[in-house]
């Protein structure tokens, strides 16, 4: 287990330090001059001499390169050009955390559903209970996102009044009017989660209820509600896990569709405004946070997977 | 009169195929009395497991029960429903599954899955079912119930797991014990350990026992009663005494007749069985065994015979038994003879010089991280030469290297050293530098033959193939034709199974067509690993014939590789045993049968079971756990299980190789002299409590 936590580690980082090279090359070979975008057309050559100075825009790249990533890792993540150019830290972990309280939300909204669902679809397999879950999984995986967003926003902030159509909301809002905002968001999200968990852990517990354990269970005399709870479920859902937990990389960074959909602060759209924007150092800083969690994900899938699975932890 | 403890009447099951009902089981009747442990022994196809699961009342969904009883302690089960049952499961019956590892939840603890059982049954509180999970380990006789209280099944190896399984189905003390091949995924010396502890365990809990298994061997040397199953019919029953010492049934004669052992002679064929068992969708209106019975008649054909009581305690299903009991019908069970085999040519096909081979060098992560990791050393300094036509037969259990070493001769993988030499000329290690004439003088015969055989294309085509690849000149197709003809009628296949598919062959014909692809280039050698092994009793008989055949009509040699020696001796001139990746003795069959021998031999010898409840062979058990080939006991490699052990000297000191004769030779501490007398003197020295 230590080996394969060190091996597991050791490509974290050496995923995150080849991205880093990735995003900061690819960000060099965007059009445009960066001392124009944050000065402006009418700027003096003077003026836009001084802060490619400042900026250290004439050094050669690869210590550009260095210095910048010298600076994420140590924290001093810079300021942005854009929007009064704020300190780019404080502002990409306040929407971090509004992207966690989604993905939690999300997670809480989904998980206990989807993987009933999905247990009751495996254990009556091919009855009608069986069809109607699948289909139901099937049609909803088919919709794109932003369908079932306006979809949402329809009928259940502009029509029934429900809920807020997605204003953004200040830092400070009380609980509930937070948990209100992020309801509709989170269904979307949910609602692409939901069939992937629901498939997962139907076809775990198909699987595993062919295993010859379950028949050494049954003819111990367990009921066969022990047999499921004891038995077939902690074998069944390893692989849902194993899906939850990478899932929880795409919630923080991937939800950009939804996010813009329902106006939602989140990382996600942090990032398409930065890339909108063509500001530089934001795009960067929040790409690498994205990709760290998703990396992150990864790794936590792995390691609960291993975890749960006596056969790899004790190799 | 005493109750049965299992009653089964009239039984017949039957399974769905699309439509259609087939009968898996017909009109089966016996009983299982308290105290007996009762063989029911089958071929692949008998439907022996379902009938041990019917008994248990437990069915696959596609089955049904199409009439009879099956009573437990005079309870009629079969109107059970499942909810009724879970007081009995577990309790008052339990099963002894066939794959342990695959009959435990490899997320558990193996002390949560036999508590498990109590705390159900019982009313026991988890401390108390643990406590009692641990007793019944020791009762298993591990050694060290508290650590593997908490290992997971996985970490055991097969021996412990089949333990695990034992103690679970013993925990609750069950009336009734069924127990479906659970050693046939054993090697031969864990199955004689295991075995000695159901005999015992069943004894000392005076439950009733049945023993499903394939082996006439094992249930000989275990069974009070044996029924014998055919085509889903009861053949017959009867106390194992009478069954094995005077069977009455001609399929049982048969069967027993065919059982492959020492030979003397060449020229000596084991009786066969012809044909295959019909197939579940066409068994006969007649007696199923009509087919392939010697002494079948028309009546036989037309009518099922009664299953029959006779002397108050045999059953049997043969409309001539009476005859066969008077001896007005002897059924023919000589050895048959085959054309006589050309006597060894001197020289030697091939020779293997210090062979070398390990697995799975420790990486580099291992060597940062310090893990401590080994090779694991499969064949270490292995030597040995082939007779040219004669039979080498190579012996060892799982994990000896045997299979490796066959593999480096054949070029499957790469020797780390070595020198082989085949017919005088030098051997490259390397499968893809070898010549064209090494692969055609070099052919493999595979244990399964599914491995070897292409499913897509038909037997015509893949043996065509074969003989183009290995013919140096470009052959004209009704060469090929006559070819691929003449190999089949080698192999004793009409001609019409060149149209024929793998898939419509049974195992015993797709081994043969295995055998002809080996045949398809007239080889000097021909490396057969387990040839038999995965094929049904009454096929294994023919195909041995057939190697024996083959060898005298084209000369070849084999290099035979087996983990049982008694099949082995049946074709082979000479025997090399290997442990651990080396070899401990070699020699003539009957050098290495009689003493002295290696004592590992001795033990290998003496742990295959004997087809007769009255057979006495010496009584050596191997105690402990086979070391891992990554970490070798110091020393002789056998130390660690030697019930001859010396004393220090077999820890320290890696044992000489002493010479015992003609060509015979021990790696062993104890001189030949000593050897020979232990051996002689007392076969069973300190040997139950070795280890
Ligand atoms: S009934 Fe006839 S065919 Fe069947 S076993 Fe007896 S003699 Fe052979
Ligand atoms: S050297 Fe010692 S341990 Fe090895 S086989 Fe001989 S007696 Fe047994």
């Amino acid at each position: 287990m230590l080996r394969f936590l060190t091996r597991r580690l050791a490509l974290l980082a050496l995923t995150l330090f080849l991205t880093s090279i990735l995003v900061f090359a690819s960000t060099q070979i965007l059009p445009g001059d960066v001392a124009r975008l944050i000065l402006g057309r009418e700027a003096q050559d003077q003026a836009l001499q001084d802060l490619r100075e400042e900026l250290g825009l004439n050094q050669p790249l690869p210590v550009q390169y260095t210095a910048w990533l010298t600076g994420f890792v140590s924290g001093d993540w810079g300021r942005a050009f854009t929007g009064g150019r704020p300190p780019i830290r404080p502002l990409v972990m306040e929407r971090l955390g509004r992207s966690m309280q989604l993905a939690l939300v999300t997670l809480i909204l989904t998980v206990p559903l989807s993987v009933t669902l999905g247990v009751i679809a495996g254990l009556r397999e091919n009855t009608w209970i069986d069809s109607v879950i699948n289909i139901l999984t099937l049609a909803v995986v088919g919709l794109p996102e932003f369908v079932t967003g306006l979809v949402l926003i329809n009928v259940f902030a502009l029509g029934l009044g429900w809920f807020p159509t997605g204003a953004a909301l200040s830092s400070d809002a009380p609980l509930g009017e937070a948990l209100r905002q992020m309801i509709l968001p989170a269904t979307a999200a949910g609602f692409v989660m939901m069939a992937y968990i629901v498939r997962m852990t139907r076809a775990g517990v198909i699987d595993e209820m062919k295993k010859t354990y379950v028949r050494t269970a049954i003819l111990k005399g367990l009921s066969r509600r022990q047999v499921i709870v004891r038995h077939v479920l902690r074998n069944a859902l390893l692989p849902t896990v194993t899906v939850i937990a990478l899932s929880i990389g795409w919630l923080i960074g991937g939800l950009i569709v939804i996010e813009n959909v329902f106006n939602y602060p989140g990382l996600g759209r942090l990032m398409t405004a930065a890339v909108e924007d063509k500001d530089i150092p934001l795009m960067q800083a929040t790409v690498m946070v994205v990709v760290f969690f998703f990396a992150l994900a990864n790794l936590a899938a792995d390691v609960v997977y291993a975890l749960l699975n006596p056969r790899i932890r004790l190799e | 009169m005493i109750t049965p403890v299992v009653q089964v009447e009239d039984f017949n099951l039957e399974y769905r195929l699309g439509k259609r009902w087939l009968n898996v089981l017909r009109d089966v009747s016996f009983a299982i009395m308290p105290d007996e442990i009762h063989g029911l022994v089958g071929e692949s196809g008998s439907g022996k497991s379902t009938l041990a699961l019917a008994i248990m009342n437990s069915f696959t969904p596609n089955a049904r029960v199409a009439g009879g009883r099956v009573r437990f302690e005079g309870e009629d089960l079969l109107d059970r429903t499942p909810a009724e049952m879970r007081s009995i499961w577990g309790k008052r019956m339990s099963l002894v599954p066939q794959d342990a590892l695959a009959a435990l939840n490899p997320s558990h603890t193996v002390g949560d899955q036999i508590g498990e059982i109590t705390r159900l049954h019982e009313g026991l509180s988890r401390r108390e079912s643990l406590r009692r999970a641990e007793e019944m380990l020791r009762r298993v006789r591990i050694s060290d119930p508290e650590t593997v209280m908490r290992r997971y099944p996985h970490q055991l190896s097969g021996g412990m797991q089949q333990r695990v399984t034992i103690a679970m189905a013993l925990s609750t003390s069950p009336r009734l014990l069924i127990l479906d091949e659970p050693t046939t995924a054993l090697d031969v010396t864990t199955q004689a350990v295991i075995v000695d502890l159901f005999r015992d365990l069943i004894h000392d809990t005076h439950a009733a026992a049945l023993y499903v298994s394939h082996d006439l061997g094992l249930v000989a040397q275990l069974c009070d009663r044996v029924t014998v199953l055919y085509g889903g019919e009861v053949m017959a029953c009867a106390p194992a005494a009478d069954l094995y010492g005077r069977p009455l049934h001609p399929y049982t004669i048969s069967l027993l007749a065919s059982l492959p052992r020492r030979t003397e002679g060449a020229e000596t064929r084991l009786p066969t069985i012809e044909g295959v068992a019909p197939a579940l969708a066409d068994r006969p209106a007649g007696c199923v065994f009509a087919a392939r019975c010697p002494a079948a008649l028309e009546q036989c054909r037309r009518e099922k015979p009664p299953l029959e009581v006779i002397a108050g305690d045999r059953l049997i299903k043969c409309w001539r038994w009476r005859e066969i009991a008077s001896g007005a019908l002897i059924i023919d069970t000589s050895p048959q003879q085959g054309a006589g085999d050309a006597p060894p040519r001197d020289g030697y096909v091939l020779t293997a010089q210090a062979m070398f081979k390990a697995f799975d060098p420790p990486t580099l992560v291992d060597r940062l991280l310090m893990t401590g990791r080994r090779p694991l050393r499969a064949v270490d300094d292995a030597s040995l030469r082939v007779r040219a036509r004669s039979t080498l037969g190579l012996v060892g259990e799982s994990g000896s290297g045997k299979t490796t070493l066959a593999r480096l001769i054949v070029g499957l993988e790469t020797a780390d050293a070595g020198a082989l030499e085949l017919l005088d000329m030098p051997l490259d290690l390397r499968l893809n530098r070898r010549p064209r004439s090494a692969l055609r003088e070099l052919q493999m015969v595979f244990q399964n033959p599914n491995d070897a055989l292409n499913p897509y294309l038909s037997v015509g085509e893949q043996l065509g193939r074969a003989v183009r690849w290995l013919s140096d000149e470009r052959l004209s197709r009704d060469t090929v034709r006559e070819r691929v003809r003449a190999l089949l009628s080698a192999v004793r296949l009409p001609e019409t199974f060149a149209e024929r598919y793998p898939v419509e062959l049974s195992g015993g014909e797709k081994q043969r067509v295995a055998i002809a692809r080996a045949f398809a280039a007239d080889p000097a050698l021909v490396v057969a690993d387990e040839p038999t092994s995965a094929l049904d009793v009454s096929v294994q008989s023919v195909i041995l014939n057939l190697l024996k055949d083959l060898r005298a009509l084209k000369g070849a040699s084999y290099l035979l590789i087996s983990h049982n020696l008694d099949a082995v001796a049946f074709l082979a001139d000479w025997i090399v045993v290997m442990y651990l990746g080396e070899i401990v003795e070699q020699g003539s069959v009957a050098q290495v049968y009689s003493a002295p021998s290696h004592p590992y031999t001795e033990a290998l010898i003496s742990a295959i079971p004997v087809a007769d409840p009255a057979a006495q062979r010496k009584h050596i058990r191997l105690e402990g756990e086979l070391p891992s080939p990554r970490d070798l006991p110091t020393g002789c490699r056998f130390h660690t299980r030697c019930p001859r052990k010396i004393g220090a000297i077999c820890e320290h000191d890696a044992p000489p190789i002493r010479e015992a004769g003609d060509g015979h030779y021990i790696r062993c501490h104890i001189p030949i002299e000593d050897l020979t007398r232990l051996q002689v003197e007392d076969p069973a020295a300190h040997v139950s409590e070795a280890g």
